[in-house]
């Protein structure tokens, strides 16, 4: 087979940022190729030149052998190559088959039936689920993912770019996503798939590039590597895979939930009769599908979200006080208790940080209030952000000028985290921490975890990683539907048996 | 697919990082003397030397007493209503019914001037005409806010829509139950002079009052604590929300000050500048006032200056339609022209243009 895309010497340069330097890359017919980088290695960047969003400033593309030059995302249509972006990019009222169309040129009156018919087609051949006439606001974020696919493939693509597929799919939902993804590359198309995950590189490429830095670093066939051989390429040096797991200390109930229900907006019960407690010193995992009620617990606990029944009784550290119930206090009280949350939503900064303030203005979020006065005190949010960019290491050019939203993925999280744990917390939850992270961010994260373990806190992780779950936490909660499935210990449960209580309520189907 | 694709195009547009602040003040520069040349294109098609015109436009607004007596008073409700329209534009409110907001300040005063003239003394009269005004502005302000605070309306529709409601009110009273009895044509009368704003260099205080207004508000958006709400909502809803801050209730709140303050001009319209209240006592100040705040990115003090800058081109229109009997509509475009390059210069401010082979490797 021959090669659908080659690269040769493209560079790419953001004013003093190199962020690809003389790239080299070459996708055959008919493959999976995974690329792999930390984050800033430029891999987002390479494929944003070969879908028509940026122009190279030097270097070639050949598609399919003949050189072409991508000036737009309709140049790229036109020679076949399709992206789906970590975002989609779809119109919400509109139905499947309208996103789908959208854009094409053709007659003034749709021919739905037509459009349906070739979509049920597409749909067939490769095993997606897709209904034409559902709009896109009724679906889930895989229906989406699955619409964005079918897209790209009605429009007659063969070369299919996905940016980081997975980051917002359950395990169940990757594994359907691989298994079609493998019947479109026997089917001669060719995969590009980005993404940080080792074991999902390890389980559905064919070959694997790695970038680092912007530089190529070299392409290998997946058989013949390892996941260790991988990431010491992506990093440069030898990096050790575990997570450590100190045993807790005198750990003692910080936070007792007892029969926690809440019912949303729309009228749903997110939470069902939730129960656990949480203890000083040790790391609690809290595991399930995607939307199974972890935000909501946690929101709940913060004071963020209304609660129907329940309590939260929270036992604070100093000798001789009682505990008392959290339900009906408002969510400054919670805080200043000692009982943080930071979240980190899809988009990773929507919520708990300020997109186009710096660090210090991010760091006031929490302090502001402090005071009578009616003026906001800027210097010790200056000084903490000065702190947090030191102890954890945050690279930016400064605290007070550059907007967070300058910052990569990497350290805007330490940010978050950081004013968290700066904030003394007796009870940390952290949810999703690592979204979107590289490796060594991500090691840095759980090594923050860990220290504020070890200093007695109550940490809750909410986590999508099972590997990473298990190799965390002392004790992992599973949500599923919104219920209690069940406590595992994290040292001694296998990943199966979690899997499997995400589905199912103690040998039920799970409610939802 | 197309044949020749190996090209490269031939403009691309690219987002700037950032341009250096005296970089960006000479591209502002730039564009006022491509806006003074083209405007003077404009005059020389006319048939007038573009020199004289410009050069009386500006004589004719500040040249003489009575003139830049005349151009302060234009300035004072643009630029009050301008201050009062950027805590809702910081917050991401657009409040474009400041028109409205102006209107309902003017009627509740005009009512004390009509009614009470005569039965409170001087300055507890103007006290209680300025406090009814900031009331009437902030509940006409907070309406929308309401909606939007507790079921998520569209606050650029309800504000707009609120306009035209409370102009029918103004009309109602002007037709109907204010109407002066010695008029035969369906107008207010006069207020008593117990009723009006004090003079000082010759213009009624409220120069001195949106003066103090845009140090307060500069003050309140940059330094207070309710100042950072608004940026933080503004910025993002859920990130306020996490961070405890009851978002509806800053919503209203930031709405009952923006309303507030455009009713407080109402009555200095009505009490200092016009000493009646008429249909034409917003005149379109309201929205007006948006391409102030806009233009000078929200920054009260740039405000002073740019809102002063569009009542000099206002009264100096005047003057050369008189002096060189340019039409009206012909001086409109050309207050139109200078906005459009002042505004047009922002697009080259925050993005940039690539032409074929130039690269991207430039600041």
């Amino acid at each position: 087979m021959g090669n659908a895309i080659e690269l040769k010497g493209i560079t790419k340069v953001f004013g003093e940022v190199v962020a690809n330097n003389k790239v080299d890359l070459t996708v055959r017919e008919g493959e999976i190729l995974a690329i792999l980088g930390e984050n800033g290695s430029g891999k987002t960047t390479l494929m944003n030149m070969l879908s028509g969003i940026y122009y190279p400033d030097a270097g070639q593309i050949f598609v399919h052998g003949k050189e072409v030059s991508i000036r737009s995302p309709k140049d790229a249509f036109d020679l076949g190559i399709g992206m789906i972006h970590q975002h989609f990019k779809l119109v919400d009222v509109l139905t499947a088959a309208e996103n789908i169309v959208l854009g094409l040129p053709g007659q003034g009156k749709l021919d739905r039936k037509a459009i349906s018919a070739q979509i049920g087609e597409i749909s067939g051949k490769y095993g997606f689920e897709i209904d034409p006439a559902r709009k896109i606001y009724d679906m889930s974020v895989s229906e989406k993912q699955t619409v964005e696919i079918v897209k790209v493939l009605y429009r007659g693509a063969d070369v299919l770019i996905l940016d980081e597929p997975t980051a917002v799919l359950t395990p169940q939902e990757t594994d359907k996503l691989f298994q079609i993804l493998k019947t479109m590359a026997a089917d001669g198309k060719s995969i590009i798939i980005i993404t940080h995950k080792l074991h999902e590189v390890m389980s559905v490429s064919n070959r694997v590039a790695v970038l680092r830095k912007g530089e190529y670093i070299d392409t290998v066939n997946t058989p013949e590597t390892n996941p260790q051989a991988l990431t010491d390429m992506m990093v440069g040096h030898a990096v050790t895979l575990n997570i450590d797991r100190p045993e807790p200390r005198d750990p003692v109930d910080r936070l007792a939930v007892e029969a926690l229900t809440c019912v949303n907006g729309e009228g749903v019960t997110v939470l069902k009769d939730v129960s656990f407690t949480a203890r000083s010193g040790e790391i609690l995992g809290i595991a399930g599908i995607a939307g199974s009620g972890q935000k909501e617990l946690c929101e709940a606990i913060a004071g963020l979200q209304p609660v129907q029944q329940g309590h939260v009784y929270y036992t604070p550290a100093e000798e001789g006080k009682d505990r008392e119930d959290l339900i009906g206090k408002d969510p400054m009280a919670i805080r200043d208790l000692g009982v943080s949350l930071a979240f980190v939503p899809e988009d990773r900064l929507g919520m708990g940080l300020v997109a186009s303030m710096g660090m210090a203005g991010n760091m006031m979020l929490r302090s502001y209030r402090s005071g009578k006065s009616l003026l906001v005190d800027r210097r010790s949010p200056r000084e903490l952000a000065e702190v947090v960019m030191k102890q954890l290491e945050v690279s930016a050019p400064d605290v007070t000028d550059t907007p967070v939203r300058r910052l990569s993925g990497g350290n805007v999280q330490k940010v978050l985290v950081g004013r968290e744990i700066a904030s003394a917390p007796t009870v940390l939850m952290a949810a999703y921490p690592v979204r979107g992270l590289d490796i060594n961010s991500s090691y840095t994260i759980y090594r923050l975890l860990n220290e504020q373990k070890e200093k007695g806190v109550a940490v809750i992780y909410v986590g999508e990683d099972l590997d990473v779950l298990l190799e965390l936490c002392d004790r992992i909660l599973v949500l599923c539907g919104g219920q209690v499935s069940g406590v595992v210990e994290g040292r001694t449960a296998t990943k199966e048996q979690v899997g499997l209580m995400m589905t199912q309520v103690r040998g039920k189907e799970g409610a939802k | 697919m197309s044949g020749a694709v190996h090209q490269e195009p031939l403009v691309r547009i690219a987002k700037r990082d950032s341009m250096p602040r005296g970089k960006a003040w000479g591209v502002r520069g730039l564009s006022l003397l491509l806006a003074l040349a083209a405007g003077g294109l404009l005059v020389l098609v006319l048939g007038h030397n573009p020199l004289a015109v410009y050069g009386d436009l500006v004589k004719g607004a500040l040249f003489t007493k009575v003139a830049l007596r005349e151009t302060v008073k234009i300035t004072i409700p643009l630029l009050g209503t301008a201050l009062a329209i950027a805590p809702a534009f910081k917050m991401k409110f657009w409040n474009i019914g400041a028109e409205g907001q102006i209107m309902a300040g003017a009627i509740a005063s005009t009512y004390f001037a009509l009614f009470w003239a005569d039965r409170l003394p001087g300055a507890a009269l103007l006290m209680v005409m300025a406090l009814a005004a900031i009331a009437a502005g902030a509940l006409w302000g907070l309406l929308p806010a309401v909606f939007k605070a507790k079921w998520g309306t569209n606050e650029t529709l309800f504000t707009l829509m609120l306009n035209y409601i409370i102009l029918g009110v103004e009309k109602y009273f002007q037709n109907g139950p204010w109407k002066a009895p010695t008029s035969s044509f369906p107008k207010i009368a006069m207020f008593a002079p117990a009723a009006q704003l004090p003079k000082v260099f010759g213009v009624h205080i409220g120069w001195i009052i949106v003066l103090a207004a845009t140090v307060l508000m500069f003050l309140y958006l940059r330094y207070s604590k309710q100042g950072y709400e608004i940026y933080v909502v503004g910025e993002s809803e859920a990130t306020a929300r996490y961070a405890g801050m009851n978002v509806p209730k800053i919503i209203m709140r930031t709405m009952l000050l923006s309303g507030g303050l455009a009713g407080l001009m109402g009555f200095l319209t009505v009490s200092g500048a016009d000493g009646t209240l008429t249909e034409n006592t917003a005149g379109g100040v309201g929205f007006t006032a948006i391409t102030v705040a806009w233009l000078a990115k929200l920054n009260p003090f740039a405000m002073v200056a740019i809102a002063f800058g569009l009542a000099i081109l206002q009264k100096g229109s005047n003057t050369i339609q008189t002096n060189f009997k340019i039409p009206a509509s012909a001086s409109e475009v050309l207050t139109g022209i200078l906005l459009f390059f002042m505004l047009g210069c922002e697009f080259f401010i925050n993005y940039r243009l690539i032409f074929r082979g130039k690269g991207e490797n430039r600041g």
